[in-house]
């Protein structure tokens, strides 16, 4: 075994500059096929990102205005939902819907405590909220708004951590602190932050019945989330859509055909968009990475033919030696693939080297500006340890491709023609 | 240990051209048997059939009593490693392998070790006076050089037959002659040997010379030895 890659060595020795040129192509063929999904994705995973702020099974529902006259009724008639309407919503959709949240937004709002104050987007809310958008109480700082906060109207607030911290800089824990939200006290049930990490405008939370009875005393909400299960195609969103318009036109008495009604922003069906065209880019970034790749397989298949034809009478010396066609051919196969192996790992270390020195600097750069306001489209662009290994794959069946031919001619040299004089 | 019967080759290479018209030849064991002819008279081809380099129409050639006949390439490959030792006009060694490794490569193909080869192949240089030029490579050494390290490539697998295809074709006379005196050694010491050349004085060392002319064996003769 020693033997045969001893002569194989031999014969690259033999050619430095040839078989580093040859290599070269490889090499470059894998570097850019790691460079283009690297970057493909980056894209992705920061595309992805903007997903991170709501769990991506899920859709709003917000109230608009009818477009047409319905039943005697004139048009541009605006729809007003209720908390109500989520009930309805919640028993009849309970198939497809596993929670149902409507909320009443606020607006910005005022909150200090004493002197130190700041300005938050108040929600009024449900419970489930809060999951609903991918956040978590920070463990032993309070708890969640619940039932009891519903029911009595109490006047608790869920803020951010951040916000918390403005607000009391000294007090590491203002759990059961009070804070005044527009000049009314309410007091702190408990502080909340992300999974993903990072939003980029803190919230604060109240219980929906507290900012119906001291903001919207008409009842009025502003939207329904829904967390969707089951639906895996763009088909059975479209019904459940239509199941939705169909449920809230017989309630509020317009069109169910009326689009301008609801506007039903429908994350998943987004998402789902979002995934097919991700695997569009990635199709295409592998056929021009293959595309790379074969034109150095071709490169090397080329060389290694030269090489054949340099070492006819070589081979032809070695035919009449002994050597059987089994050993020519797999001292040029194994030739091919082992220069093919060599710079395609060459290629895809550097390759990986350079995505993950961009994925460094751009984690780096990130955490000097402060993650909230630094909006990429590129995020971790590296590559899966599965592509590696792919890669790997591909390079020695590229080398066995590419040595194929040539390998072939130097089994069809006859000794005589080699050996015929010089 | 050589017997060919009514041997026929025909190339085929736009018109067909018949090279061998009817060989029959018998060479036994120990001879120094010389062919002469003029070129195209087929002693090349006879040469490469005899050596397993190339194959025949008709007729039948039996090795050592094995018939050589429609072998599959890795067969031929095997008898020419076991039984066929090539001495060629132009040395042919490999050009990036030093002497020594020169002459063990034949042994490389029976999967010999490296060790025991090359201890093997050291012997034979020995043998032939260039056991000093063991670790040069081929553009170091002279003609006469080049062709001992060839024979002693063609010795090392201890074959049933040495094949010469104009051995000295390349030499000045000087070393022509003490290279014929390396083969007749060799030949002494009871190696079978075919020789083919145009040299007359060549010719005349050899116990038999076969004349050939138009592809059919015009004489054969026993020239008188010095």
């Amino acid at each position: 075994m020693r033997d045969f890659f001893e002569e194989i060595f031999s014969s690259i020795r033999k050619n430095k500059l040839r078989t580093f040129l040859t290599g070269f192509s490889i090499a470059w063929g894998i570097f850019m096929l790691i460079i283009l999904l690297g970057s493909g994705n980056g894209l992705k995973n920061g595309m992805l990102e903007n997903f991170r702020f709501m769990s991506t099974n899920s859709l709003t529902i917000f109230p608009g205005r009818t477009n047409v006259a319905y039943k005697g009724m004139a048009k541009s008639r605006r729809i007003i939902l209720k908390e109500d309407d989520a009930e309805v919503l919640r028993g009849s959709l309970q198939a497809n819907a596993s929670k149902v949240i409507p909320m009443i937004r606020t607006g910005n709002k005022n909150i200090a405590n004493k002197s130190e104050f700041t300005n938050n987007n108040i929600g009024g809310v449900t419970p489930d909220y809060l999951g609903f958008i991918n956040s978590f109480i920070i463990a032993s700082k309070g708890r969640n708004i619940n039932e009891t906060d519903l029911q009595e109207e109490r006047k608790v607030i869920v803020i951010h951590e951040k916000t918390a911290k403005i607000l009391f800089r000294d007090n590491d824990n203002p759990v059961g602190e009070y804070v005044n939200l527009d000049n009314i006290p309410f007091k702190i049930a408990g502080i909340y932050s992300e999974f993903s990490g990072g939003e980029q405008n803190p919230r604060a939370f109240i219980p929906i019945t507290t900012a119906r009875s001291i903001f919207q005393p008409s009842g009025e909400i502003n939207d329904i989330s829904m967390e969707l299960v089951g639906l895996d195609t763009k088909e059975q969103n479209e019904l459940f859509e239509e199941q939705i318009r169909n449920r809230l036109a017989q309630k509020h008495q317009f069109d169910p055909s009326d689009k301008n009604a609801l506007w039903i922003w429908n994350r998943l069906s987004d998402y789902m968009q979002m995934q097919g065209i991700f695997n569009g880019i990635s199709f295409f970034v592998w056929i021009i990475g293959i595309g790379t790749l074969i034109a150095g397989i071709v490169g090397i298949s080329n060389i290694m033919l030269i090489t054949v034809k340099e070492r006819t009478h070589e081979f032809g010396v070695r035919k009449a030696l002994g050597a059987t066609p089994l050993s020519i051919l797999s001292l040029v196969l194994t030739e091919s693939v082992i220069i093919t192996a060599i710079f395609g790992y060459v290629g895809m270390i550097a390759g990986v080297g350079l995505t993950e020195l961009i994925n460094f600097i751009m984690t780096q750069s990130m955490d000097n500006s402060g993650s909230e306001d630094s909006v990429s489209i590129f995020k971790n662009p590296t590559v899966e340890l599965s592509v590696i290994f792919m890669a790997t794959a591909i390079l020695i069946i590229a080398g066995l491709i590419a040595g194929y031919v040539p390998a072939k001619r130097a089994v069809s040299i006859k000794p005589i023609d080699a050996l015929r004089g010089e | 240990m050589i017997r060919i019967k009514d041997l026929n080759k025909t190339y085929y290479n736009g018109a067909p051209l018949h090279v061998l018209k009817g060989i029959d030849l018998n060479i036994g064991k120990g001879e120094l048997v010389s062919i002469m002819g003029a070129s195209g008279s087929g002693k090349s081809t006879l040469l490469n059939i005899i050596g397993i380099l190339d194959n025949y129409d008709n007729g039948d050639y039996y090795l050592n009593d094995v018939l050589i006949k429609n072998l599959s390439e890795s067969r031929s490959a095997e008898y020419r490693n076991k039984m066929i030792g090539f001495i060629f006009q132009s040395f042919n060694l490999i050009n990036f392998k030093n002497a020594m490794e020169n002459v063990a490569l034949p042994l490389y193909y029976q999967g010999v070790s490296r060790k025991k080869r090359n201890i093997a192949a050291v012997e034979y240089l020995d043998k032939l006076g260039l056991k000093d030029w063991a670790n040069h490579m081929p553009s170091e050494m002279s003609g006469g050089q080049k062709q001992r390290v060839a024979i002693a490539r063609a010795l090392i697998a201890k074959p049933q037959i040495i094949l010469a295809d104009e051995p000295t074709g390349a030499l000045d006379s000087k070393t022509t002659q003490e290279v014929m005196d390396i083969l007749k050694t060799v030949n002494d010491e009871g190696m079978t040997m075919v020789i083919v050349t145009h040299e007359n004085e060549i010719a005349n060392q050899t116990h038999k010379l076969i004349r050939l002319k138009d592809g059919i064996i015009e004489s054969i003769e026993k020239p008188q030895l010095f």
